[in-house]
């Protein structure tokens, strides 16, 4: 009998700490985005995090956006040299990185990449108490720390993932055209005959809009919410990939499912 | 200070970059460059079966293309697909008597309808109707009727 109550209590105790978190969680974001608008005064923090989330991103971001293009081009003219189709490769390539792959593992690198380094970033200033320094010499943490680095997420995603889309087509039209020899004037007319620009780029710069939030607001969440120790600034960088990955995947699915869905 | 310099010139430089592949995917990638923007004029024609001619399907004269199928529906009253084309309007000297036809681009392409203008006067214009049209061609009908004329030829 004791032992299920106290099951029971763990439960109970499980279930406050999910809902306090998404508690804490919201309101951060809410005080994070109400501060936002001071910005448009100090545009030099905004500037440096771009630099540290964006810029530094990039070369991982060019790398592997030419390897899944490469990899799209092979794969697919392997399928589709058994149709006789191989002139549609342009469009395999283009329409996967654009609607899909490109927001998604852009997202994933990111947080892998920028969103880790975000957390333990904020994590360590908590621990060393520069957050409450900061308080204590009237300096708003939300305006000179988290604003900065959130607005410089959701610029930033967005020109990672068109980056990467534009990267993995040039991959695949290297493999597809160069190498595999498919037609170099059928591979883009048929990819400009079927790609649509609202439909599908335009769509994958919201999914990535969407993703970019959603990662930094995770990684700075995580930062700010850690246990102000070495172990509790490493568990929370863990939860921040974890978190991220899983919450970019799920939301894939349904903005697919909400912009193309009746396709 | 040479090293915020430094970093808002990377910042400015990814930004930059950012914009090209957003431009290349526009422009080279997508079909941003062969949207007119001027609307066109619209026609409608009515199909006794549309095959698998879907909306933003090409529209061609001779082969050029010349607009695309804006809406496809089915009208209860008359039993028939109508088939509304937006066609660009610098292609405004189509007779009325135009013909549409649905063909099939290569053996398992896509469909699209071609116009076969007529000798008619007066010109189509914004809501006007091709009165002369021809289906899609269904390959299991064409089986069918050859089937059915080989059986008849048996019989003979």
């Amino acid at each position: 009998m004791e032992k299920i109550l106290d099951r029971l209590q763990g439960l109970g105790v499980l279930a406050l700490n999910v809902f306090g978190r998404l508690g804490r969680g919201s309101l951060f974001l809410f005080h994070t985005l109400v501060i936002m608008p001071q910005l448009w005064r100090r545009p030099g923090l905004v500037v440096r995090q771009i630099y540290s989330v964006g810029v530094l991103t990039l070369l991982i971001i060019l790398v592997s956006g030419l390897f899944v293009g490469m990899v799209l081009g092979l794969q697919g003219y392997t399928t589709l040299v058994d149709f006789g189709a191989q002139e549609s490769l342009g469009v395999v390539v283009s329409l996967s990185l654009v609607r899909e792959l490109g927001p998604v593992v852009t997202a994933l690198l990111f947080a892998g990449r920028a969103g880790s380094a975000l957390t333990a970033e904020i994590g360590l200033m908590k621990a060393t108490e520069q957050l409450s320094g900061m308080e204590m010499m009237a300096v708003d943490p939300y305006r000179q720390v988290f604003a900065p680095r959130f607005l410089a997420g959701f610029i930033a995603m967005p020109i990672l993932a068109a980056i990467f889309s534009a990267v993995g087509v040039i991959g695949g039209y290297v493999v597809g055209v160069d190498m595999l020899g498919v037609d170099f004037g059928a591979f883009w007319s048929q990819m400009q005959a079927k790609v649509d620009f609202h439909e599908d780029v335009m769509n994958g710069v919201v999914k990535s809009l969407v993703f970019g939030l959603v990662c930094v607001w995770i990684a700075l969440y995580e930062g700010y919410d850690a246990t102000p120790t070495a172990d509790g600034v490493s568990r929370a960088t863990t939860r921040t990939v974890v978190h991220s990955s899983l919450a970019v995947l799920g939301l894939d699915f349904v903005l697919t499912a909400l912009m193309f869905g009746d396709l | 200070m040479k090293q915020t310099r430094y970093m808002e010139i990377s910042v400015g430089l990814f930004v930059a970059a950012g914009m090209i592949a957003l431009f290349f995917l526009a422009m080279k990638v997508s079909n941003l460059t062969s949207i007119s923007s001027d609307a066109g004029y619209t026609v409608t024609a009515y199909f006794e079966n549309i095959g698998g001619l879907k909306v933003r399907s090409p529209v061609t004269v001779s082969g050029v293309l010349v607009g695309r199928v804006s809406a496809i529906d089915y009208d209860p009253a008359r039993f028939e697909a109508r088939v509304s084309m937006e066609i660009e309007s610098r292609y405004d000297n189509l007779p009325d008597d135009t013909a549409a036809s649905i063909f099939t681009a290569g053996l398992l392409g896509e469909q699209y309808i071609g116009l076969e203008p007529g000798a008619s006067e007066t010109n189509l214009k914004e809501g006007s109707e091709l009165k002369l049209t021809q289906s899609a061609l269904v390959l299991e009908q064409i089986i069918g009727q050859f089937l059915f004329s080989k059986a008849q030829e048996g019989a003979k």
